[in-house]
């Protein structure tokens, strides 16, 4: 039984289709963990309170069912004025909620210039670390091997990361193998496949033969969404088309000199090659996957382990800010707080644009995409295993993979969830979720059959 | 008039000559489809005016204004002013080139002064010499696992080879009479090398770390374009960023400046060192 439920309820159903039983289906309860994802709680006192309470009640009647009898003998509030009679129960409250000592007050956070990176830059200028008692800087990087160099190097405390980049890390493709953690997604969604504006005529993918692309790093969500969406349409992307890593500040650069057709980018790169007059948005990434995880925030598992106070801070400053970033009304301040030299360096119309969703695509058209980037934090086990799937089907990855086992201990879903509910949210109430990629539904209990039923793979 | 005057005058009509065919190169605007005005406030003026993504003369001089007047400002540990920067990559520069010193020349007069370590080390600097220094960027932040140390690693060893070979050069040519006559009158091993070799060989020494630091110079702007953080070559990358050509030209001027100063001041020393024979 979830620890913030409420054991003072008779009602609640012990079993159901729904993982806290007050929803009828699944389906349901996510719609409303999601609804409550967008609100802060209102006193945090009181859900100390309830928490202390409820694990009180729980040590005194570890049987549910006796809970349950003793419950609808007296009545919630008799029994809760009954515990604290003989339990002191503010003091233990007061306890709980005093937040453990922070071993490192001065952090360095990495980040990319990009808007990807929206929750770790804000929560800078907008105070979100602050009111966790960190002082953090945020250091802009050329690049995303730098990042984890820096960050495996320990001058970075954690940073702004691809979410393949964790995995990679933890699997020694490309490196030295170190356990490394991803606690936190950062958005969702926010990216865009960018062509050259004399390829305008050219919609149909199936043109795109000898196409030269860039994406930002071969660990990357581009890399794998470009691929996937190419290899949908026939196109085998090792041999079709050329696909080269390019660090995102120099794509626009090299679109304008014609050494690439197009690239699968994150923002605001696409729009900023929109802005400059070179390029034209052919498709959004939501429309490749909807709700697909891009950008995550990693640390090192050295540093959750050895200062675990400082880094649920650290965490808890991210969730908030990101919640934050959830709401449309938001979005503009936003834009202009993290648009300045010292953040993305980027002209604030560009940013917004990005952020709010109402942009100009390149052609002449202004679209609104109020969810052309979202922000929620939870890194979704299901996403991790995807990322495998990939890794294997492209050949980055050989013999037999972990999945469950590699997903569960880079993607921290269970921290994550606990935090959440410390900073007033409500997350998912499963760490695992199915979901669609281009029409094809993704079972993550059966990878292995995912990776066969593609017809162009390296495998 | 004097030659200098003469020569002067020739360069001041080749930079108005310069900056008269870029300002008119860059003057001019294509033409530009017409667009929905809410579209075009969406845009950027490259797109909206068809003006031409490279400024003109004006526009650096104006933009190299503001930064002149106002080179210290610190908004944060992701822009700082010019100065500042400037002031970070010299830093860097100094120390690792100081090294370099330190290493180059007692390691150059061993072997200028024995034949049998020049023979034994040469296959060694032979190989090492040709790489390029950023080639050393992966190794050194592996290793030394410090992006700042890294740099000034890469300094260290592009500026190392110049001094070294130059002064192993200066050091085996000294004139045999002198050393003769060193000889004859019983100069002790350590007073030879002091007050013989080492100003017989100074002129050669110097010209060696005149090169180097010229090489250490270019090379500090591509290994901060690498690591970021701070310096000039950080502060190219973050306007390459948002593709402020504007911003990037004045840098490229800053750097050339620093350079030639830093290249003059070598050349005087070399002068001071310098006896007519």
């Amino acid at each position: 039984m979830p620890m913030f439920d409420n054991p003072f309820d008779p009602k609640r159903r012990l079993t159901s289709g729904c993982p806290c039983g007050q929803h009828k289906s699944v389906a349901e309860h996510d719609q409303a963990a999601r609804l409550q994802a967008q609100e802060v709680a209102a006193s945090e006192d009181k859900r100390y309170e309830n928490v202390v309470a409820g694990t009180v009640l729980r040590a005194m009647f570890p049987q549910d069912a006796a809970r349950r009898a003793f419950l609808k003998t007296v009545g919630a509030s008799t029994a809760l004025a009954a515990i604290s009679q003989f339990f002191p129960l503010s003091t233990a409250t007061e306890v709980f909620a005093q937040a453990k000592p922070i071993e490192k007050k001065d952090l360095k956070v990495g980040f990319i210039p990009i808007t990807c990176a929206t929750p770790i830059i804000m929560a800078k200028p907008m105070g979100f670390y602050e009111k966790h008692g960190l002082n953090v800087d945020v250091i802009k990087t050329a690049g995303w091997a730098v990042v984890r160099d820096k960050t495996i190097n320990k001058e970075y405390d954690a940073a702004h990361m691809l979410s393949p980049m964790p995995i990679a890390i933890t699997l020694g493709a490309g490196s030295n193998p170190i356990p490394y953690t991803m606690p936190a997604v950062e958005n969702i969604n926010g990216q865009a496949i960018t062509l050259a504006v004399k390829h305008k005529d050219k919609r149909d993918p199936k043109s795109w033969k000898g196409f030269k692309f860039a994406v930002p790093f071969d660990y990357s969500m581009h890399n794998y969404l470009l691929r996937y969406y190419l290899a949908e349409h026939g196109l085998d992307p090792d041999t079709d088309v050329q696909i080269r890593a390019v660090p995102p500040p120099e794509m626009v650069a090299n679109l304008r000199a014609d050494n690439i057709d197009g690239f699968l980018a994150p923002d605001p790169v696409n729009q900023r090659a929109v802005y400059d007059g070179v390029g034209f948005i052919h498709i959004l990434s939501k429309e490749i996957w909807d709700r697909h995880p891009c950008c995550a925030f990693a640390a090192s598992q050295e540093f959750v382990k050895g200062s675990p106070n400082t880094y649920a801070a650290l965490l808890k400053a991210i969730i908030d800010a990101t919640a934050f970033a959830t709401k449309p009304e938001n979005r503009k301040q936003i834009a202009e707080s993290i648009a300045p030299a010292n953040y993305l360096n980027q002209p604030v119309t560009v940013v917004e644009q990005v952020l709010t969703g109402k942009f100009a695509d390149g052609l002449g058209n202004v679209k609104n995409v109020p969810d052309r980037i979202d922000f929620d934090p939870f890194p979704y086990e299901s996403f991790a295993v995807w990322i495998l799937t990939q890794m294997k089907r492209w050949g980055q990855i050989k013999g037999e993979v972990k999945y469950a086992d590699v997903a569960k201990s880079v993607f921290l879903a269970t921290d994550t969830t606990k935090l959440m509910k410390e900073v007033g949210l409500t997350p998912p109430s499963s760490t695992s979720k199915s979901f669609v990629v281009m029409g094809k539904t993704f079972d993550p209990s059966k990878p292995e059959e995912y990776i066969k039923s593609f017809k162009i793979k390296r495998v | 008039m004097t030659l200098s005057a003469r020569a002067g005058i020739v360069s001041i009509l080749i930079l108005v000559l310069f900056l008269g065919a870029w300002h008119l190169a860059t003057s001019g605007s294509s033409s530009v489809q017409q667009m929905d005005p809410e579209y075009a406030k969406l845009m950027g003026i490259t797109a909206t005016q068809g003006k031409s993504a490279m400024p003109g003369p004006l526009q650096v001089g104006a933009t190299l204004w503001k930064h002149l007047t106002n080179p210290f400002y610190d908004n944060g540990p992701n822009d700082k002013g010019l100065g500042i920067q400037l002031a970070y990559s010299i830093g860097r520069v100094a120390i690792g080139y100081l090294l370099a010193v330190l290493v180059a020349i007692p390691l150059g007069f061993l072997i200028g002064m024995s034949q049998l370590m020049s023979r034994a080390l040469d296959p060694f600097i032979q190989v090492l010499k040709p790489i390029s220094p950023l080639a050393w960027m992966p190794l050194a932040l592996y290793t030394i696992k410090d992006s700042n140390y890294s740099a000034i690693f890469v300094i260290f060893i592009c500026s190392v080879w110049p001094m070294l070979i130059n002064t192993a050069f200066g050091v085996a040519t000294v004139r045999k009479e002198w050393l003769n006559v060193a000889r004859t009158l019983e100069v002790g091993p350590l007073k030879r090398a002091f007050t013989v070799i080492l100003p017989a060989a100074a002129p050669t020494i110097l010209t060696g770390m005149r090169i180097s630091i010229g090489i250490a110079w270019l090379v500090i702007v591509a290994a901060e374009m690498l690591v970021g953080g701070t310096g000039i070559g950080y502060f190219v990358w973050n306007e390459w960023n948002n593709l402020s050509i504007t911003n990037v030209i004045n840098a490229i001027l800053v750097i050339g400046i620093v350079g030639m100063v830093l290249d003059q001041l070598l050349a005087r020393a070399a002068k001071l060192v310098t006896y007519p024979e």
